[in-house]
């Protein structure tokens, strides 16, 4: 138990954190309830996935920039695809588009050996380019049964939190627990070493990044099944991610934290919109707010980083 | 390109020749794209094309010296456009009611402040500068939206003398050269022969170096941060002034372009490297590259596609014939 406690404390805290906000958003809404909760789970999909793939390129130390273009191009893609054929084949395929676009960048980040910020910060406009081209104004469609898959829930558990879960979980566990998840953290805590003890590090990347545009497939779908439309135009889901992943306890440099903690870090940024929104302030005041906290968390992390390095 | 493969010793002196001489290239470039605009359209290239193609790269160039500036530390400013719009649209809102001076004043300020935002961040905590400068951009972009509701009603007047900035012009050539021909002096003396400037490239070149050498890291990146939100902010009043339709997205279409033009100059976007001049020469290539592309019906979406693959492409190649990061 405190073997657990003390592998997974910063989770742990975050989630205590998570209780407490909720008890507050509880006081501030007593009829805050299932229904509520349901459409938190919702809304949180698609920063889920950002954070999910931005922690896996942050553990292997690196940062991919261009996970909200990667996701629009998914959604474009998925809607798109939606009015041509059926549900099944067009998720297989955005899911496909998702990883090789992580593949490419990558294979380009080892290949030309310019540094990861560099690259994905050009394949942010590049993909961002590319979701225009496939569809210059929102449009498309979604499949009513994947609409469908996302609301409701069983009981207190809103679906959208299981299909979270399941989906993270399918992917993330495997990797985890084989001689790839070992590489991914051996190479973001000291590439030489891990270069020097036989890891193959560039392929190690390149699977990182992959996992990476898998999660922002899964992420781009969710958006189209939340608006049952294609969105060309990248939401703000870079900062956020960057900040979830900072406030989930994933070191920006490599090779420590999980995925538990940056989703448990993105309910709370979603539930701190949520408080604000409850208080009836303005959206676009939520938005600074937002923003400033997001900000904070990030320079809290750096300041801990610089701390960290030093002796 | 090819040359790079044959032989070690060519390739070695290609790369120092093109970290010497960035600029001969460059120059180059700039005339094949000029002789291949002639060729696609025959008869565009008169003194008319010429003075509206120096208009339009004024403002470029000058955002571009925000990214120039930041990337010789190994920084980038992303909020740069975020915050011309801003003073574009503040000095335009303010008009009406406090007159230019006020109006002028007030967008500069909310300028440094952004500036000052990012140097903090970046200079204190440590935070990497892309990231830190986009979400300055982020909350700046959601302040100038709630500020929008508040002056709507108000209406919007360009000061004239932005105007006559903008768009006049004396012996065919834009009066915005008047500003910026001092401009880019003060900007490419100020690197190569002032502290200053010294400092910028120390601080790319080896951070560590520069610090135990008593550079005071701290001080030089906030003061690099409040100018580049400066020159953020002249280039938005500069903008609005050409343009003369103040909106909430005035500048950020030239976000991606002073980036890339930073880049082609031959500024190392890791730092330590770079020119203001090459810098220029990058906003007119883009400027033409601009033209050519409208010519030839480009959508948006391809044309971001296109800067993007610059950015790479560009540092690629520095990468590969300099070995160095």
């Amino acid at each position: 138990m405190t073997g657990i406690l003390r592998k997974h404390g910063w989770a742990v805290g975050l989630f205590a954190l998570l209780l407490v906000l909720l008890g507050i958003t509880k006081l501030i809404q007593p009829s805050f309830g299932a229904s509520n909760f349901e459409t938190l789970a919702r809304s949180a999909l698609p920063f889920a996935f950002a954070t999910a793939g931005m922690a896996v390129v942050v553990i292997v130390g690196g940062i991919d920039l261009s996970v909200a273009s990667m996701m629009a191009v998914c959604s474009v893609t998925a809607a798109v695809l939606m009015t041509m054929m059926g549900g099944v084949p067009a998720v297989l395929i955005t899911l496909a588009v998702g990883a090789g676009m992580g593949i490419l960048t990558g294979a380009l980040i080892v290949v030309t050996r310019v540094p990861d910020i560099v690259v994905t910060l050009a394949m942010l406009f590049v993909w961002e380019g590319v979701a225009l081209l496939i569809l210059h104004v929102p449009g498309g469609t979604a499949a009513e049964w994947l609409k469908a898959s996302i609301t409701g829930g069983i009981g207190l558990v809103p679906n959208a939190l299981i299909i979270m879960f399941v989906l993270i979980a399918v992917v993330w566990l495997p990797v985890r627990y084989s001689k790839v998840g070992l590489s991914i953290y051996a190479t973001g805590s000291d590439e030489q070493a891990a270069f020097r003890s036989g890891v193959a590090v560039g392929r190690t990347r390149i699977v990182a990044y992959a996992i990476c545009g898998l999660f922002c497939g899964m992420g781009g779908l969710s958006l189209t099944m939340l608006t049952g439309i294609g969105e060309p135009v990248p939401g703000p889901y870079l900062l956020a991610s960057v900040a979830a992943v900072v406030l989930g306890g994933v070191v920006l440099g490599g090779g420590r934290g999980g995925l538990l903690g940056p989703i448990i870090a993105v309910f709370i940024l979603r539930l701190i919109r949520l408080m604000l929104t409850l208080l009836a302030v303005d959206p676009n005041v939520t938005t600074i707010i937002e923003g400033t906290i997001m900000v904070a968390v990030v320079m809290l992390g750096g300041v801990l980083m610089l701390k960290g390095r030093l002796p | 390109m090819n040359a790079a493969t044959e032989a070690i010793p060519l390739h070695t002196r290609l790369g120092r020749f093109l970290s010497d001489n960035p600029l001969i290239p460059l120059v180059a470039l700039l005339f094949l794209l000029i002789g291949a605009l002639e060729f696609m359209r025959p008869g565009i290239i008169s003194p008319f094309w010429l003075g509206n193609a120096i208009k339009f790269a004024i403002p470029l160039a000058m955002l571009a010296a925000c990214q120039t500036l930041t990337m010789l530390t190994g920084g980038i400013d992303l909020s740069a456009a975020v915050v011309a719009t801003i003073a574009g649209f503040v000095v335009s809102s303010l008009t009406p009611l406090f007159g230019a001076p006020v109006g002028i004043t007030v967008a500069l300020g909310v300028a440094m402040l952004v500036g000052v935002a990012n140097g903090i961040g970046i200079a204190f905590a440590g935070v990497h500068p892309l990231i830190m400068t986009l979400g300055t951009g982020l909350i700046a972009t959601g302040c100038l939206q709630v500020y929008q509701r508040f002056v709507i009603a108000t209406g919007s007047e360009i000061p004239g003398m932005l105007v006559w900035l903008g768009t006049g012009r004396t012996l065919g050539l834009p009066n915005a050269l008047f500003l910026f021909v001092p401009f880019a002096l003060i900007i490419i003396i100020g690197l190569r022969s002032t502290g200053f400037g010294r400092l910028l490239y120390a601080i790319g070149s080896n951070q560590r170096a520069a610090k135990l050498s008593g550079v005071r890291n701290w001080q030089v990146l906030m003061a690099l941060y409040l100018l580049a939100g400066i020159i953020a902010g002249i280039t938005g009043l500069v903008y609005v002034g050409m343009i003369r339709a103040p909106s909430l997205s005035l500048a950020n279409p030239l976000l991606l372009p002073s980036v890339a033009a930073a880049v082609i100059g031959g500024t190392s976007i890791f730092g330590g490297r770079g020119t203001y001049l090459g810098a220029i020469i990058g906003a007119l290539i883009l400027t033409v590259l601009g033209t050519m592309l409208t010519l030839l019906q480009m959508p948006e979406g391809a044309r971001r596609v296109l800067y993007g693959l610059i950015i790479l492409a560009v540092t690629a190649l520095y990468v590969r014939f300099t070995e160095q990061r």
